[in-house]
């Protein structure tokens, strides 16, 4: 699929849903299941992105100490845990993946 | 009911919008850098943040888009990312019931989650009056034009940076920034690592599907786990 149909297929799919029940006023109600499930939505979809992507850099698996980008992917959720901080975790997770793929580099670990 | 003039409404949502740019601006920055590195181009870059207009669906889709994933995997989780906004929709409609077709398309397409934060707060603040959709109006506008500009800005940059650089790294970097943070029970907690796991068991299924049957599992999980509790 051409990008410009992706995006304007996803750009209607999310205009649709703003509009859902501003149009249909509010005669349907939101079922509870519903609710509550969005609050995972979020987490889960961005959890199965980040997993595979720091464990198969490459796309293909390399599930090992020696892996930078795992390496890294760590510190920047311990960083992003102690300090909630969208910028300190993303300049921690990039110096540590620089720093860590020149230790390798240099020094053969 | 406090009875406003059409220009007080719609400043007053320009006024309470305005500290919330603060939050957005960087993001709308850091898209624009990134959907250039991964190769989105420039006018597709920009088109994005104007067309789909909801800054964690964007950021995915650009991924999903470098990563090589099918057009219709990129769909259908941008609309899953994006459908809380049926709840925001919800909402707002005996706000908005008495308005015509045109003005609810409009008020439709600048429904944010930070046009959403402060228009509510607002209706719930002052109650229902005639020209109180100007309100809702000045918010969204405020916010699409930020997320617009700081999306041009962040391609700018963004066709500055070497490609030498290990730019891509910084899309998983961000979404473990907007996660962990979000991890504020055991459901969610379990919801995210059975997700992870599934997301990476099934990595080797084809066009990226493996995300979606691992979001949908991850849901789920969370969703039985929040219903033990209780």
């Amino acid at each position: 699929m051409n990008i410009w149909v992706i995006m304007i297929i996803g750009g209607l799919l999310t205009f649709a849903t703003r509009l859902s029940f501003i149009f249909l006023l509010d005669r349907i109600k939101v079922p509870d299941w519903f609710r509550r499930g969005l609050r995972f939505v979020p987490v889960a979809v961005l959890s199965a992105i980040i997993l595979p992507e720091l464990t198969s850099p490459n796309n293909t698996l390399f599930l090992s100490w020696r892996n930078p980008e795992l390496l890294a992917g760590l510190v920047a959720i311990l960083v992003a845990w102690r300090t909630k901080n969208v910028l300190l975790t993303i300049l921690a997770g990039m110096a540590a993946l620089v720093i860590i793929q020149l230790l390798f580099g240099h020094f053969g670990f | 009911m406090i009875a406003k003039t059409r220009k007080q409404e719609f400043w007053g949502g320009v006024r309470d919008e305005a500290p919330i740019l603060l939050g957005v601006v960087p993001f709308g920055l850091l898209f624009g850098a990134l959907a250039i590195s991964a190769q989105l181009g420039s006018l597709a870059s920009q088109a994005m943040s104007a067309i789909i207009f909801a800054g964690s669906a964007q950021f995915i889709a650009a991924q999903l888009v470098a990563s090589g994933s099918s057009g219709l995997v990129i769909v259908l989780v941008v609309f899953v990312v994006n459908l809380r906004h049926a709840l925001y929709s919800a909402s707002l409609a005996p706000h908005v019931r008495q308005l015509g077709t045109g003005w609810k398309l409009l008020l439709s397409y600048l429904l944010t989650d930070e046009a959403y934060a402060v228009t509510i707060t607002h209706y719930n603040r002052e109650g229902d009056a005639p020209d109180r959709h100007w309100y809702f109006l000045g918010a969204g506008l405020t916010l699409w034009s930020a997320w617009q500009a700081s999306t041009a800005v962040g391609i700018f940059i963004g066709a500055q940076i070497p490609a030498s650089w290990p730019l891509g790294f910084v899309l998983p970097l961000t979404f473990i920034a907007l996660v962990v943070p979000a991890l504020k029970d055991r459901a969610g907690v379990v919801a995210a690592l059975v997700a992870g796991l599934v997301g990476l068991l099934a990595f080797g299924l084809p066009y990226k599907t493996g995300l979606l049957l691992a979001a949908l599992i991850g849901i789920i999980t969370g969703l039985v786990i929040e219903g033990r509790q209780k």
